[in-house]
């Protein structure tokens, strides 16, 4: 908010004092993503200390949830959620919602397990493992998502059903499907290659790829923010003091490979690295063979989705006019905005995105059974709200939601941890999301918006 | 063609000095019905370039309806629009536009949400070569625009529902003139404004028509209208009572067409003494 000023060049006149407020404010930064980050870093904390407190050693030092395993499994239990509450920001800032996603899921899942486990191998005949397989299964199944989103979609934006009711509808109809065609079997094996968008140690990007990954990001992002702020002078507008620039873009890059590092910290598990040397003819050092695991491939997937969406929602028209249907639907008509075809896409967009996820899920659990994505919805929303997402429209962003779906996993991952039940982990999750809810809304009333 | 015939006549008889040639928008015999109440029944006005005409009635007289007919977000039932005297199609805001046809709506039409420079280009967003939006040559149009609009706007960042109601004005103001447009709708422009703003506005119409733009202004402001209108077309229940010459009438003719529903030369003595008291 220190850009209001435009005729200011840096505000040279009336710098404020070097005080510390006026050091954060030149930094400018986002401040609802500051908080949730807090929040993250507490609700980390509080259960590093707890896990620590109820564990073997009654130590409040000797945490388990800190560690790189907890942390590599939590990345990777983030990520369906986290895919689909990028498309749900769309769905709820366009004054909509999809409750059909965690059947979507469901059904596509099945489908493409359907395609690798039956359809090609066996009523094709064209055998188990082919290359080919789980590119086709995966594609097959995104289209599926998509149709079943655009046909959603129609009935919302040109049949002017509300959303709520044509997604509860699809709730139950494309779940129906799944129990009707399945009849309760549960699918597999599936293709060796489509397994590796589950993770797991054998499909993560190892050591040297992981920080080689991590490396290109600072890059990108140091060349992102400095060329922003290069064109911004060109017009000359008011920027950042270079030494904040500078900041953002150590501070980014330190997240980044720290992110690298706890990944890289978590090596693979005994039995796997024994196996893998007795494979490779490698003689096994005292103490175990060493093998860094990395980033996991779905999680590189959820990163690749990520800066995807949040292109499409900030620098395309796409994710600009549903951003101005839901600040006001009639002055985004008015604009010569084609809004029904724009909320099509929406929901055509959540569909492809569930369906990712269904791929995911059901990659990682190296099967399809006839509940996958149950309940997935509420997860996905509560995601998306706590992320920042506002149900009366127009407000959202995607890393946002990624976060509040992160945060959510943090919460039913570290109640876990504590062997919290299952019920009362249920009544925790919603206790916050209400509050968290709360909190915002008095924050936004406060600050006048 | 006799509705044209008869329209035009009435501009002749009334209005000698109004610009000769094909006017800019004819717009012939328009209806629109909600449901079975004629918002707009068979109305019949016209518009030359560089001319202010003056749309005045009470509530409900349809000259909103009308315009909305005009910039696309409404479809009239039946009537032809003519632009330079070709009929055209106007099925949506985009047609409209496409036509060179700003609105101002009395709404304001703004995205709440949205900063100024993204609520200027909505719909009509520069872009870089590759396809994604140039938000920083719009915020340079913008602020290049409001210079000229209101010089101490400086808000170019923050989304439009903080701005103040001038200022969210100037916003939907530029987004109409920086399109260069021919013809322009103002419905109720400066009904959010204080007096210095409002003295801005009227400026502003008069330096767009000098330009030769042709304006239609609706206005609850009879006084607005008789500054600024070259020609006040007066509607009651959804009818055109009729256009007359600002020059060869008085504001109490226009009251008493605006309340009786009749031209001054049907009102009789008795209708004119009680509106007038």
């Amino acid at each position: 908010m220190t850009d209001t000023s435009g005729t200011n060049p840096q505000g040279a006149s009336d710098r404020p004092a070097r005080s510390l407020g006026g050091l954060y404010r030149e930094l400018d930064l986002d401040a609802r993503m500051l908080g949730m980050v807090g929040a993250l870093a507490i609700i980390w904390i509080g259960f590093q200390l707890m896990s620590g407190l109820t564990g073997p050693t009654h130590n409040i030092l000797n945490g388990t949830f800190l560690t790189a395993q907890n942390l590599y499994n939590l990345s990777q239990q983030t990520v369906a959620v986290a895919v689909m509450a990028t498309g749900m920001v769309l769905i709820i800032v366009s004054r909509n919602i999809d409750l059909s996603i965690g059947s979507i899921l469901g059904l596509t899942g099945y489908t493409m397990a359907m395609i690798q486990a039956v359809w090609i191998p066996t009523t094709l005949h064209l055998g188990y493992d082919q290359p080919y397989t789980w590119i086709i299964a995966l594609l097959l199944g995104i289209a599926l998502g998509a149709a079943i989103g655009a046909f959603q979609g129609f009935l919302v934006a040109y049949g002017r059903i509300p959303a709520f009711i044509v997604t509860l509808g699809g709730l139950l109809v494309w779940r129906g499907l799944v129990f009707e065609i399945n009849q309760g079997q549960t699918i597999s094996p599936l293709d060796k290659n489509f397994q590796l968008l589950g993770g797991g140690p054998l499909a993560s990007m190892g050591g040297t790829g992981s920080w080689i990954l991590g490396i290109l990001a600072c890059v990108a992002i140091a060349y992102t923010m400095l060329a922003s702020r290069r064109k911004r002078r060109i017009y000359g507008f008011t920027v950042r003091p270079m030494w904040a620039t500078v900041t953002l873009v150590v501070a980014s890059c330190a997240a980044v490979l720290g992110f690298v590092w706890v990944m890289v910290s978590y090596p693979w598990p005994e039995g796997l690295a024994t196996q893998y040397a007795q494979d490779h003819g490698i003689v096994e050092p005292p103490g175990g063979l060493q093998i860094a695991t990395g980033i996991p491939y779905p999680v590189v997937v959820l990163i690749g989705i990520t800066l995807l969406m949040t292109y499409l929602t900030t620098r395309r028209r796409f994710g600009r006019y549903v951003f101005a249907i839901g600040g006001n639907p009639d002055a985004a008509e008015l604009g010569g905005i084609n809004v029904r075809w724009t909320i099509t896409l929406t929901f055509v967009l959540m569909g492809a995105l569930a369906a990712l996820a269904g791929a995911l899920q059901a990659a990682r659990l190296q099967s399809a059974v006839t509940s996958l994505g149950t309940q997935a919805e509420l997860d996905v929303i509560a995601a998306a709200v706590i992320g920042g997402t506002s149900f009366s429209g127009g407000i959202g962003t995607i890393p946002g939601a990624v976060l509040g779906a992160l945060v959510m996993q943090s919460l039913r991952s570290g109640m876990l941890l504590l062997r919290v039940d299952s019920p009362i982990q249920d009544i925790v999750v919603g206790i916050v999301l209400v509050a968290a809810i709360g909190l915002d809304t008095y924050v936004r009333r406060r600050s006048g918006r | 063609m006799t509705t044209d015939d008869m329209a035009t006549g009435q501009v002749t008889a009334s209005a000698p000095s109004a610009p000769r040639g094909v006017p800019l928008v004819e717009m012939d015999a328009i209806s629109v019905a909600f449901g079975g109440v004629h918002a707009v029944e068979k109305v019949t006005v016209d518009l030359y370039a560089g001319e202010v005409v003056g749309l005045v009635g009470g509530n409900g007289a349809g000259k909103s309806t009308l315009m909305r007919v005009l910039s696309g977000a409404h479809t009239a039932d039946s009537g032809e629009i003519r632009i330079e005297g070709t009929a055209v199609a106007i099925t949506n805001p985009r047609d409209a536009k496409g036509y060179g046809i700003e609105t101002i709506y009395q709404t304001l039409a703004l995205a709440e949400n949205i900063d100024a420079a993204g609520n200027m280009f909505l719909g009509r967003e520069l872009l870089t070569r590759t396809g994604s939006i140039d938000d920083s040559a719009m915020e340079s149009a913008t602020r290049s625009v409001m210079g000229r609009l209101n010089p101490r706007f400086k808000n170019f960042k923050v989304p439009v529902q903080s701005l103040s109601g001038g200022q969210r004005q100037s916003v939907a103001i530029a987004r109409a003139i920086h399109f260069n447009a021919r013809i322009l709708i103002m419905d109720e422009p400066t009904a959010a404004l204080g007096p210095a703003e409002t003295a801005q506005v009227r400026e502003l119409v008069l330096q767009l028509k000098a330009e030769g733009i042709g304006i239609f202004l609706i206005s609850h402001d009879i006084h607005d209208v008789f500054d600024l209108s070259d020609r006040i077309a007066v509607m009651a229940t959804g009818k055109l009572v009729g256009i007359v010459d600002r020059h060869q009438v008085t504001k109490d003719d226009v009251l008493g067409m605006i309340i009786l529903g009749k031209k001054p030369g049907e009102v009789t003595e008795a209708e004119a003494a009680n509106v007038l008291h």
